[in-house]
């Protein structure tokens, strides 16, 4: 059922998404799992890989002006990268209104309360914290498909 | 081999070791903070097991983020590891004065493409064990592109082997046989860890070990790390080398009865197998990184696994023809000349080598493994490798997002699984007795 309406909304809209790791993180198979599953969504995924540097990051979507960037990033430097990626991001006026989110296993600790509202406050459109359900991060994704988000997007 | 004369080489310990039947485990173990640091070390050094010692580094040294490192230390952030090149070699020093022997070496564990500045921040700190690889710290690890990873490895190997002195023999340790952690084919696994130790050796590294981490199923992985081993005595007779295995590095079980269960499997992996040491994982590593406890647990745990374990059992099992495909991949990189570093980026040019998942612009991205019904790990799609001889191939079916992550969770779901039907019989007879009321 919910896939039948996810394929409406393919054929309204499909996304240009890029997905990247941060800087310092070397893990991929986060990457490669978001990678398939936006793709079975129907949309079109850049995927940057891992141990993006920042500069680099902006750079691409600066040029390639995706309607998302999702971050992934489980090396517990996650939070520190991802403040300093999002500030960098939005410094660029082409990337300043484009949905940014995270997530990931983003501390050493295993979930400091504050983090989210902290990334939040940072940039990000949206937080996917450690236990987050992938209905979460798709219904997001669905979210930026209709009407509304279209006009934030265009 | 004349233990006196030691001063604490990785190579010579793990021998000795080996030649008294006994496994030598090693954590996965890196910290900030100097005196935290210093004692895992000593936390490692006086567990109930054959240690040797690790220091871990931080993932912003890995990557050269030296200034983050600094910034991070200013403020009093964690960082994930210990920075090495952020401390002075003073204060690595004071971190393994007196820990540091010729029974217990420390080895140091990075992950970076370019590892210039580590390996010469740690001769300086008295330490010359270390492990990694042009090849398998850079492709999964970093953006670098490869033909700059090898020049920093060979510039690195140079480094190492020329801090050679009497009792002093710099050990360098591949991490090929390691691959992004899982879902890597074995034979694969078995090329990368040789092509990296023949790299090494090229290079002027004598003591050497190979690495393979353990994959999703137990005689698969048996009769790879035979061929390994094999493999390992025809292309570098005259180096003195042992096989070190990982504990599974993909994702973890999260009860504590799984994980223990993994870890033992991969104890039990090594000895059969005739493998000196393992690098064990802890119960805590599906959820963050382990403390300075779990880690000794672990290593008390896999060490006494091991010394349950009755071995080596050499030429049991099935030949599924990995040998032939590590030795066919190997061969065709030695083909491309004598020049080993510039064999090694032709070979990802034209995709003779191709690591499946791994997303770097070097690698040619069209090779493909699965995993069949009993959890063997097996080529789907093999791209331009050079091993049709030796595989056969399924048909053409993509991987969906669901059976990537069934893969990936196959380890987990299988020891959690495991560990679950062990407590039920337990939980039932509680349910039983109380019917009655």
């Amino acid at each position: 059922m919910g896939s039948d309406q996810s394929l409406c909304v393919v054929r309204e809209r499909s996304l240009a998404v890029v997905v990247s790791g941060l800087p310092s993180d070397a893990h991929t198979w986060s990457l490669v799992y978001l990678q398939l599953v936006l793709e079975e969504l129907g949309h079109d995924v850049t995927n940057m890989g891992a141990c993006v540097p920042g500069q680099e990051l902006v750079a691409r979507c600066r040029a390639a002006r995706p309607d998302l960037i999702v971050l992934s990033s489980v090396n517990g430097h996650g939070f520190r990268d991802g403040l300093r990626v999002v500030a960098s991001l939005r410094e660029s006026p082409e990337l300043i209104a484009t949905p940014v989110v995270i997530g990931g296993q983003l501390d050493t600790v295993g979930g400091d309360p504050t983090m989210a509202s902290r990334l939040l406050a940072a940039g990000f459109d949206r937080v996917f914290s450690e236990g987050a359900a992938l209905s979460e991060f798709r219904s997001f994704v669905a979210g930026l498909t209709a009407p509304a988000a279209r006009l934030v997007g265009a | 081999m004349r233990p006196a004369t030691s001063t604490g080489s990785l190579g010579d310990l793990v021998a000795r070791r080996q030649a008294e039947g006994k496994l030598v485990v090693q954590p996965r173990m890196g910290f900030a903070d100097p005196a935290r640091m210093r004692a895992g070390l000593v936390a490692t050094k006086y567990a109930r097991a054959c240690t040797v010692g690790t220091i871990t580094l931080d993932s912003y040294t890995r990557v050269g983020d030296h200034a983050s490192v600094l910034a991070a230390l200013r403020c009093g952030d964690d960082l994930n590891g210990y920075p090495i090149v952020g401390h002075s070699a003073a204060t690595t020093r004071s971190v393994v004065r007196g820990v540091l022997d010729h029974d217990f070496p420390v080895q140091v564990r990075h992950g970076s493409a370019d590892p210039r500045a580590i390996v010469t921040a740690m001769l300086a700190a008295g330490l010359d064990a270390t492990e990694g690889g042009p090849v398998s710290y850079c492709l999964p690890y970093s953006r670098t592109p490869l033909a700059r990873a090898i020049e920093h490895w060979r510039e690195s190997c140079e480094l190492l082997a020329a801090a050679r002195a009497p009792g002093r023999e710099p050990h360098l340790e591949t991490f090929g046989g390691c691959m992004m952690g899982q879902l890597c084919p074995p034979a694969l696994l078995v090329a990368l860890s040789l092509l990296e130790g023949l790299f090494f050796a090229r290079h002027g590294l004598r003591s050497i070990s190979f690495s393979y981490a353990q994959q999703t199923n137990a005689d698969q992985d048996t009769e790879a790390v035979t061929a390994l081993r094999r493999l390992a005595g025809e292309l570098l007779p005259h180096v003195k080398s042992h096989i070190v295995i990982y504990s599974y590095m993909g994702v973890y079980p999260r009860t504590a009865p799984g994980a223990l269960r993994l870890l033992e499997e991969s104890a039990r992996l090594a000895v059969v197998t005739g493998s000196a040491r393992l690098i064990v994982k802890t119960s805590a590593e599906a959820f963050r990184i382990p403390t300075l406890e779990e880690n000794v647990f672990a290593l008390e745990s896999a060490a006494r696994a091991a010394a349950e374990q009755r071995g080596p059992r050499p030429g049991e099992g099935a030949d599924t023809g990995i040998y032939a495909q590590a030795q066919a991949l190997v061969g065709a990189v030695l083909e491309l000349g004598g020049d080993l570093g510039r064999a090694l980026r032709t070979a990802f040019a034209r995709g003779y080598l191709d690591v499946p998942y791994c997303l770097h612009p070097d690698n040619a991205g069209r090779t493909r493994a699965y995993l069949d019904p009993v959890g063997r790990l097996q080529w789907q799609r093999i791209g331009s490798l050079p091993i049709r001889h030796a595989v056969e191939l399924p048909g053409a079916a993509r991987m969906t997002s669901a059976e990537l992550m069934d893969s990936l969770s196959f380890v987990q779901n299988k020891f959690d699984h495991g560990a679950l039907a062990w407590s039920r019989p337990e939980s039932s007879r509680v349910n039983r007795e109380r019917e009655p009321q």
